[in-house]
């Protein structure tokens, strides 16, 4: 079974403040955006991240061949308990996702 | 008309190539504006009101921006200067440029735009039903707010606007929003709003909408019916789909962007390749509101001491994670025993690097390391107190055992003191707007004359 890292160009999150973090996945080719954003379910992405399915925004994107999600952070960014300061990793996380 | 503005980078401490500023200010601006600062890098610089970039480093590249101003005769603008856009970093940025314009021989009328907010200004909004929480806020209430360490408002483009007009020719502005340095020229002298705030965002992080973001420098002109955009490296080429795709960056919504006084939508924006490296853009929205600030604030959470161990054996290694919990366990009843602490008032947690220390309960992933760093975080009320349980805890996390009918093991430590003092730790407490009734209630402008008259620049 293929990741999401196999079939496309590139993941990346990022802080979208320090309440929000937002993960964007470049597809990098039509096809490869026409797979993935029906293969690539929201649930999928919410029990990936521990959310509840009401608190993900997704935006599909088709003429940057894009799929960007934007959710709060569970753990506030720089809180004591975070544990990455800028949010990368959510999309090392999402990248490993089985399609 | 037309009205010109150079970015040099994403942020001034970044670096950026001197050939590509040099090759914008011969092209020609008629403004530079670069970013000082952003939340990215956690709350502890606005919690302190200190830079988290080097002095000699910044000072480097003022000097060179300082420079490139006086040859182009514009202003030069700096927003959230010194980091986090405090008042006190705002006078670490100040004091900079008066060295440097001694140093320089310049003579310069600065302005600096103060953007932090007393908590009775903002309690005082509060009870007014003037602050208004944004998504996931925090709950604040006056004593909270008192107790912030540092409140700063977002200032928008108005209050640079207010500076320019001052004819500074250099203004350093505390916190403001990354677009509206960029931005409160070409709005001033009538350029289209959409295309305004769109080419900001764009520009604001210099060159990362280009092919070679590292190289820094672009340049941004605006007229009444929208925006070119350029890199000023030879080698860097802005396309559409570089320039379109910068809207995602670092923000939630890709259409939309919030600023004092409304939002930018572009989802009716067109992207135009004018050659192989430029690019224009048409059909962004400036949408007007209420006049609205956001705010950010820093608590004081505690203070940190931190310990690493390194786990090698292969039996620890394996059971890393059961270890640790006991580890935690047994450290905090010896905390409430013997030095007499109620559990509210520290905490002790164990991050174990090389199984889940990035993500925690979110990884997926299980593998076999060969080793395993045992991150100990303790949290209290005082340093001196954090540092105690730090001393107390240090032997537990050399020696203790998984169960108590095997051998005494010994991990590493891999210095001494094993012990870390990480001072105060702070948190994001606001994630709030704020009404106000004129742009410049909520900010204060300073006039200086610095340089010493005689020698002229």
């Amino acid at each position: 079974m293929p990741t999401l890292r196999d079939l496309v160009r590139k993941v990346a999150a990022k802080n979208a403040g320090p309440f929000q973090v937002t993960v964007d996945v470049f597809c990098g080719s039509a096809e490869a955006y026409a797979h993935v954003s029906t293969a690539l379910s929201n649930r999928a992405v919410c029990d990936l991240f521990g959310l509840e399915p009401q608190l993900l925004t997704r935006f599909d994107i088709p003429d940057l061949h894009v799929i960007k999600f934007s959710m709060p952070r569970i753990v506030v960014q720089g809180s004591r308990f975070d544990r990455d300061m800028h949010g990368a990793q959510f999309g090392t996380l999402l990248e490993e996702l089985v399609i | 008309m037309q009205t010109t503005v150079l970015v040099p980078s994403g942020v001034l401490g970044l670096g950026f190539s001197q050939a590509a500023l040099d090759r914008g200010i011969a092209k020609g601006c008629d403004v530079i504006a670069i970013d000082g600062g952003s939340t990215d890098s956690g709350p502890h610089s606005l919690g302190t009101g200190r830079s988290k970039y080097s002095r000699a480093v910044s000072k480097a590249e003022w000097r060179a921006l300082m420079q490139a101003r006086a040859r182009a005769r514009v202003p030069l603008i700096i927003g959230t200067a010194g980091t986090s856009g405090t008042d006190t970093t705002v006078d670490w940025m100040y004091e900079i440029t008066v060295e440097l314009a001694e140093e320089l021989g310049q003579n310069l009328r600065v302005a600096r735009l103060y953007s932090g907010q007393e908590p009775d200004r903002v309690i005082s909004k509060l009870a007014a039903g003037q602050i208004m929480p944004l998504s996931f806020a925090p709950e604040i209430d006056a004593d909270t707010l008192q107790g912030m360490s540092n409140i700063v408002a977002l200032a928008g483009a108005e209050q640079i606007q207010a500076a320019l007009q001052t004819g500074a020719d250099i203004i350093i502005a505390g916190r403001t929003t990354d677009t509206a340095i960029i931005a409160a020229l070409p709005l001033a002298r009538g350029a289209h709003p959409g295309a305004c705030w769109h080419g900001a965002k764009i520009a604001e992080c210099g060159a990362l909408c280009s092919t070679h973001p590292g190289t820094g420098v672009i340049r941004v002109t605006f007229d009444q019916t929208g925006f070119e955009v350029e890199p000023m490296a030879p080698e860097a080429a802005c396309t559409p789909h570089s320039v379109s795709a910068h809207m995602l960056y670092e923000n939630s919504d890709p259409f939309r962007l919030y600023e004092p006084g409304g939002y930018l939508d572009v989802s009716a924006a067109r992207y135009q390749a004018l050659d192989g490296r430029r690019v224009r853009v048409e059909g962004s929205n400036w949408v007007s509101g209420p006049y609205t600030v956001k705010l950010e604030g820093a608590r004081l959470v505690g203070y940190q001491t931190m310990l690493l161990a390194i786990l090698r054996e292969a039996h620890y290694v394996a059971n890393a994670q059961a270890w640790a919990d006991k580890l935690v366990s047994v450290l905090s009843a010896r905390v409430a025993d013997q030095i007499g602490l109620a559990t509210g008032d520290f905490s002790i947690e164990l991050r174990l690097i090389g199984v889940n220390a990035a993500m925690g309960a979110l990884e997926t992933r299980e593998s076999q390391p060969a080793e395993v760093g045992a991150l100990c975080l303790i949290t209290a009320e005082a340093q001196e107190m954090a540092d105690e349980i730090g001393r107390l805890a240090n032997p537990f996390l050399l020696h203790m055992p998984l169960t108590e009918d095997e051998p005494l093991p010994t991990f590493a430590f891999p210095y001494s003191p094993a012990q870390t003092s990480r001072g105060a730790v702070y948190e994001f407490a606001l994630n709030h707007v704020m009404r106000l009734d004129t742009p410049m209630e909520a900010f204060r402008l300073e006039l200086s004359e610095v340089g010493t008259r005689a020698d002229v620049a």
